[in-house]
């Protein structure tokens, strides 16, 4: 899966292979919100063939500053276009917005476990994001609409702080209009045109539609929310097994040897991000781990 | 040299001489040799020119918080255990430039040169150090991505193990089974035998490599005699550990107790310095940051070692995961002996003693993993009897 030096050092060289990133020229920037924006990367020669797994992410790199991990958001079956969607909240990520169109970033990846979207065929699925936590289940959603009928009832609930911090508008409203998705959205703060939910994403569990016995739950979001979202589908009958996070650390390597990343046992960039939440119920409640 | 048909199985008894001619053969094949001098009152590794080189006739004492040299009675070459420094910076390098780019025209472009490592022969390897090397080995070059430097530097690497015939008051391999002699690992191993006027070396090879400089040496096979006495100083520094530590149920114990209230015990005296992490030579950890040229056009990713003690190391958004003392001291302690057996299917830690010796406040591993099994029995048994 991974296409780029796994386990095959490069013999007259010194410079980690490990850490050599391929550079990709940014094709495309889309604004989702004042503070998030997607964008599209295309191989230097124009040929992009970036194969993943939903759930995994890359490395991106800006020359001269710094390099983060970032999932890999777009079509797992179009690999010809590479999507990132990227929320600015300190240097590295500043920096990637402050590229242009035509300008270069660099790209290591893809790394980590994936959503096991397999396992769950022939289940109700249920899809829980919190903010840019629908970013690393997008090619979820996308995987599911190309194989439709391999699932059964699909919810996917989305909550964010405010109505202006919801990302992907368009394809939201696109799902909204299929009659084989339950979408629903929520805002922790109404503005004066929100018309929707308003109240946490974990209040919108109850009443979603799934077979507790037969349903795989999908939950990518702040630590906190993916908790109380855990809690809230075991309320509902849901086995601790049948639920899976993305859990998130610092991490400078993503290729499990700087360390960072550690979760007791786990190293999260090369056993997770994806985990199954039975394996992690009991740290995820400890503080500071 | 000798008629004898040397094999590798095989024990041989060398002379003192026979040390330097060891120290020159690795000369003659181009290995730059790094072992044990002294250097500011301790003992450090840098590169040896011949064994007078060597900490002849001195010994180091430790105590938790405390290092200090003293001299022996006797002229023992290896009479010593463990200094600051392990072998761990030759193989992965304090500070490293792990990837070069340039701005051309407005492209980004990886520059690849090639460099080449120089040769290095370690030089009285304690077998501390020497499964400290392997449990090193399992992180960077035997997971599913590799480290280019250390794999290079490693590939070409000799080993010169001496194993121990004392053990130092901090020192607790027996616990580990790291020591105190080498099974594993070394291309050649020694023994220092040391009786009166006699002073001797029982020496082996581990490999094919060891086995070819062996036959440069004078050597005769060892006695029965000669063996016996190693085998006795073997089993009696064993036994003579200044420090033990209970391995048998580490994951249960530490991972199982994350919030006892010990670890708020240590916290109100751990300084967070991470000298401990410093001096460790299993800890991997490292940092990546980019220097750039003034131009901004040429930049170098620079890998160095880091501390799980400093608070950019969990940082995410907003914080470091990781803000208080208690926590970081946790997943320093929980990660060498518990955390480390998940990740890597061995302990983190070799038995070596140095982050108790290097402690400012004199931490100790051992004994804080003794307060938590005494106080976690004792809750065990005390709810036993209410039970009953
Ligand atoms: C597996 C994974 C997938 C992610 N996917 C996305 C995504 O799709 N979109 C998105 O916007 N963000 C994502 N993040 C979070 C993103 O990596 C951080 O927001 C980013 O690293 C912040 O870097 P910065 O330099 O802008 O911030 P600063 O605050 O300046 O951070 C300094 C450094 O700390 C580290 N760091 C800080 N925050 C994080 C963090 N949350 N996770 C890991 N390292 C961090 C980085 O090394 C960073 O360079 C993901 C994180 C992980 C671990
Ligand atoms: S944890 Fe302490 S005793 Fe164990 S190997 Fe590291 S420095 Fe040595
Ligand atoms: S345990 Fe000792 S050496 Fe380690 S960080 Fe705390 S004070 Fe420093």
């Amino acid at each position: 899966m991974t296409h780029l030096s796994n386990n095959k050092p490069v013999d007259t060289q010194i410079t980690n292979a490990a850490f050599i990133p391929e550079m990709f020229v940014i094709k495309k920037i889309r604004k989702e919100t004042e503070d998030t924006f997607t964008i599209e990367l295309a191989a230097e020669n124009g040929e992009t063939s970036f194969e993943f797994l939903p759930g995994q992410f890359n490395m991106l790199y800006v020359h001269g500053c710094g390099e983060v991990p970032i999932s890999i958001c777009g079509d797992p079956n179009r690999p010809n276009k590479l999507f990132h969607t990227i929320r600015m909240v300190g240097d590295v990520t500043r920096a990637i917005r402050r590229l242009k169109v035509g300008d270069m970033l660099g790209v290591r990846g893809p790394y980590g476990k994936e959503w096991p979207i397999e396992k769950a065929e022939g289940k109700d699925i249920v899809i829980v994001a919190g903010g840019i936590g629908l970013a690393p289940l997008r090619p979820v959603v996308y995987h599911i609409l190309n194989n439709r009928e391999k699932y059964k009832r699909i919810s996917i609930l989305y909550g964010t702080r405010m109505p202006s911090d919801i990302i992907f508008n368009k394809e939201l409203e696109s799902l909204r209009g299929r009659f084989d998705i339950d979408l629903y959205v929520t805002v922790d703060r109404a503005d004066q045109k929100w018309m929707g939910n308003v109240g946490v994403v974990t209040t919108l569990i109850k009443n979603s539609n799934f077979d507790p016995e037969n349903t795989t739950a999908f939950l990518c979001g702040p630590e906190i929310m993916m908790r109380y979202t855990a809690i809230a589908c075991q309320q509902q009958g849901l086995a601790p097994e049948n639920i899976f996070v993305s859990l998130e650390r610092n991490m400078k390597c993503g290729v499990g040897l700087c360390g960072h990343c550690q979760y007791t046992g786990k190293i999260i960039c090369k056993d997770g991000p994806v985990f199954n939440y039975d394996t992690v119920k009991d740290l995820i409640k400890k503080r500071e781990i | 040299m000798s008629k004898l048909k040397i094999t590798k199985d095989t024990k041989y008894t060398v002379n003192k001489d026979a040390i330097e001619s060891l120290l020159t053969e690795l000369k003659k094949q181009k290995f730059k040799t790094i072992g044990p001098i002294v250097r500011d009152e301790t003992i450090i590794y840098d590169e040896l020119e011949n064994i007078n080189d060597l900490p002849i006739g001195l010994t180091d004492v430790h105590e938790a918080g405390s290092y200090r040299l003293k001299e022996r009675e006797d002229k023992a070459l290896f009479g010593y255990n463990v200094g600051p420094f392990s072998f761990k910076k030759y193989l992965f390098p304090p500070k490293l430039t792990i990837l070069k780019s340039k701005r051309v025209d407005g492209k980004i472009k990886i520059i690849k040169e090639n460099e080449s490592v120089e040769k290095l022969a370690f030089f009285g390897v304690k077998p501390c150090e020497l499964h400290a090397i392997l449990i090193q080995d399992k992180i960077f070059i035997e997971g599913e991505y590799i480290d280019n430097y250390y794999k290079k530097q490693r590939d070409s690497l000799f080993i010169v193990t001496t194993n121990c015939t004392e053990a130092g008051s901090s020192c607790f391999c027996t616990s580990t089974k790291t020591g105190p002699s080498a099974d594993k690992g070394f291309d050649i191993a020694i023994t220092e035998l040391l009786d009166g006027d006699r002073h001797n070396f029982i020496i082996e090879a581990g490999t094919k490599n060891g086995l070819k400089i062996l036959k440069e040496l004078p050597l005769v096979e060892a006695s029965k005699n000669d063996l016996d006495t190693a085998e006795q100083k073997i089993k009696s520094a064993s036994e003579n550990m200044g420090r033990s530590l209970d391995t048998s149920n580490l994951v249960e114990l530490l991972l199982g107790n994350l919030n006892h209230p010990h670890w708020d015990d240590i916290a109100k005296r751990c300084l967070s310095c991470g000298n401990c992490t410093m001096v460790c030579p299993t800890c991997f950890c490292s940092n990546i940051q980019d220097v750039t040229s003034l131009t901004g056009d040429e930049n170098e990713r620079v890998r160095t070692w880091d501390s799980c003690f400093s608070m950019e190391y969990s940082y995410i958004h907003g914080g470091a995961v990781r803000a208080s003392n208690k926590s970081r001291y946790r997943q320093w302690m929980t990660h060498k002996l518990a955390s480390w057996q998940e990740q890597f299917q061995t302990l983190g830690c070799v038995g070596c003693g140095r982050c108790i010796v290097w402690c400012p406040v004199g931490i100790d591993i051992t004994k804080e993993t003794k307060a938590i099994l005494k106080q976690v029995t004792a809750q065990a048994e005390q709810s036993a009897q209410a039970e009953n």
